[in-house]
């Protein structure tokens, strides 16, 4: 009898090249993805004169840099050169780009998914973090730095020690106005930025069955802010259904083999997890963060915390937080003032997200300017054709083409100094939308509830009557 | 790149947790070639004022010359730019010290050359004061994993297989380049046992 194994001894194996004598595994990458942000690796792939291994297997994507307005004419010479560089790169190395105006453009970790690149049992890089999103069709997905996304061009391989392996359990119905950016904070909030290093996350229960393969995504996205560089959830009919018809996708027969192969990937009865975490779906509320670090994230009927009642190792991160939030200990969170508000990125910008915010905005004026940059550009046709772009221009938002946009700031959408954003991002960090911005990180409902009262707020009663 | 089994450098506090990659450095220098170097941007919105001066109040910016840096904890969280680990090792830093590591940024650091050493809490905190506003001498040894600093010695966590890269400045590609031969074989072997892992082509 073979012992009980988890998704991820599967995934391993299935992916193990070979494993060294101290423990480091060197796997298969089956998709690599590069952005214009590569640029280190291609150059040092050039210093070696070495090709790309297997360009079949490697998709480019401008993404980071691309321009959400004006993109004939790129004014800034640096953001040009950028493009410029992995279009190049691109075309040197014979690799199929998903260029400016692509009709399948968009952020790299929203069309891997919609292409059908993205599959279960796959073992997917990218040089970006939040790699861990395709790891919701239960494929093993992580990102990479520059040195090793020049490794995966060269080798098609990558060295990883195995991580450990933890289990997130979510179980019960999610409350009205409740999604899965919103588990995503909590249990961050409850186990730290820091609190899954070394771990690939496994999550299961009720609740996340329940979800969406675009709820998954976002969860999966979110892992690494907790520390995890790996997510997962194992692959069922809501995947199998998502991925039917998608472009890179198999179909026939050899669709009937994959089939077979995915349904075996499930956690066996009995298999062993390093930790164990336990969430209750209903217990969830809305939340939003307040200061600087995911784990800063509250209920939206909390109050900002003080220093002095905080643990004593946190007290001091607390204070820098509030003094570059410019809030105040005991501030309720619902009611802070909002200058702008952002609906996009990789984590909530997809179609799904799209609808969710603009069910809101239906019908309503936004008292606070904002964007809306969707996820790809097929996000984009299809909201256009669902008439969700004219809600957002009627409620006073502008609504551009797709790309990481305000997420990172990379293409020059950023927030001005102290200026207060409700993002539908993942990042809170210092300066991560722009010197000086102020993020609130929440769910696209409760950014959408933010532009029409100009405040965090709870999306609840603004949802009355308009929600199944 | 060459590897190094000990250094002893002048070490300084940077007692803040939650140092992320985007405070290590700002997405805007990113599009920046490496052969400009990236020492100047690091730490940048945390060093400089609104006129890109260096301020005096930051302890690093009033001693030149430091190599380690005693960090909080969580250092480097956050993305898998490498742009972070360059702005380190660009402005001559050759080790930090934090109770723990974003688990990319540390990959990142040793295929620079550069020591995350994972120390616990205390021993942290006890270094953190000694060279809290001055410096001082620190030596690492990567054969013994051990730290001293005057009268503190710490033991540090590195894994294995890191610490014997750092020592011999291994190159991945390198040594990959040398199982080339197990890599084909995996690779026949997936083609016919997993023909679905291979895209279909669209166009
Ligand atoms: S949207 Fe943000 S997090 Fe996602 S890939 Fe782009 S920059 Fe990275």
């Amino acid at each position: 009898m073979n012992a009980p194994r988890t998704m991820l001894d599967k995934l391993w194996a299935s992916h193990e090249v070979l494993r060294r004598e101290d423990g480091v595994s060197l796997l298969w990458v089956d998709r690599h993805l590069v952005h214009e942000g590569s640029h280190h690796a291609f150059a040092k792939l050039s210093e070696r004169g070495l090709p790309v291994a297997e360009p079949g297997l490697t998709f480019a994507v401008v993404d980071h840099y691309a321009p959400t307005r004006n993109r004939e004419r790129i004014a800034d010479p640096k953001i040009a050169r950028m493009i410029e560089t992995l279009r190049n790169n691109a075309s040197r190395h014979k690799l199929r780009i998903f260029d400016l105006n692509d009709p399948a453009q968009g952020i790299v970790h929203v069309i891997g998914p919609e292409l059908g690149l993205t599959l279960p049992g796959l073992l997917i890089n990218c040089g970006d973090s939040h790699t861990s999103t395709h790891g919701a069709f239960g494929a093993l997905a992580f990102g990479i730095g520059a040195t090793e996304v020049a490794h995966v061009l060269a080798t098609q391989t990558v060295w990883q020690r195995k991580p450990k392996a933890m289990r997130i359990v979510v179980d019960g119905n999610l409350g009205f106005g409740v999604t899965a950016k919103d588990i995503a904070l909590n249990w961050i909030a409850r186990l730290g930025a820091g609190g899954a290093q070394g771990h690939a996350v496994e999550y299961t229960g009720q609740t996340i069955r329940d979800l969406s393969m675009e709820g998954r995504m976002t969860l999966c996205n979110l892992s690494i802010e907790g520390g995890a560089r790996f997510g997962m959830v194992a692959p069922d009919e809501v995947t199998y259904a998502y991925l039917e018809g998608r472009d890179y996708a198999p179909s026939g027969a050899v669709l009937e083999g994959a089939r077979r192969a995915w349904q075996g990937l499930v956690t066996d009865e009995g298999a062993g997890f390093d930790r164990e975490v336990t969430l209750s779906a209903a217990e969830i509320a809305p939340t939003v963060t307040w200061g600087t670090s995911p784990e800063q994230a509250l209920p939206i009927s909390a109050k900002v915390p003080s220093p002095e009642l905080a643990d004593p190792a946190k007290s001091s991160s607390v204070r820098d937080a509030l003094e570059y939030m410019g809030l105040a200990p005991g501030q309720p969170l619902d009611g802070i003032s909002v200058d702008q508000v952002f609906i996009g990125s990789c984590t909530n910008g997809r179609i799904e997200d799209l609808r969710e915010a603009a069910l809101v905005l239906s019908g309503r004026r936004a008292i606070v300017p904002g964007l809306v940059a969707p996820g790809s550009a097929r996000v984009k046709k299809q909201a256009e054709e669902e008439g969700l772009d004219r809600i957002f221009r009627d409620a006073g938002l502008e609504w551009a083409a797709s790309g990481c946009s305000m997420c990172v700031g990379m293409n020059g959408d950023v927030v001005a100094e102290g200026k207060r954003c409700a993002s539908s991002t993942n990042r809170n960090f210092r300066g991560r939308q722009g010197r000086g911005a102020r993020t609130h990180l929440m769910s696209p409902a409760m950014v959408a509830a933010a532009a029409v009262t100009g405040k965090i707020t709870d999306v609840r009663p603004l949802l009355q009557g308009r929600a199944a | 790149m060459t590897g190094w089994s000990t250094h002893k450098g002048s070490a300084l506090a940077l007692a803040v947790d939650n140092i992320d990659t985007d405070q290590l450095i700002p997405a805007r220098f990113m599009s920046v070639p490496r052969s400009e170097g990236y020492g100047r941007y690091l730490l940048h919105d945390m060093r400089r004022d609104d006129d890109e001066q260096l301020s005096a109040e930051f302890p690093l910016n009033r001693h030149e010359g430091v190599s380690i840096l005693v960090a909080g904890h969580n250092f480097g969280s956050g993305s898998s730019r490498e742009a972070a680990v360059y702005a380190l090792v660009d402005a001559g830093i050759r080790a930090v010290i934090a109770t723990s590591f974003g688990d990319i940024f540390a990959t990142n650091a040793i295929n620079n050359g550069l020591l995350p050493a994972r120390v616990n809490a205390e021993k942290v905190t006890q270094l953190q004061q000694a060279v809290s506003d001055v410096p001082g001498e620190l030596s690492i040894d990567l054969t013994e994993n051990r730290l001293t600093l005057g009268e503190i010695t710490a033991t540090f966590e590195l894994d294995e297989g890191w610490r014997l890269k750092l020592i011999n400045g291994w190159d991945d590609i390198d040594l990959t380049q040398q199982h080339y031969h197990s890599i084909s074989a995996h690779r026949d072997k997936r083609t016919k046992t997993t023909p679905w892992a291979w895209p279909t082509k669209p166009d």
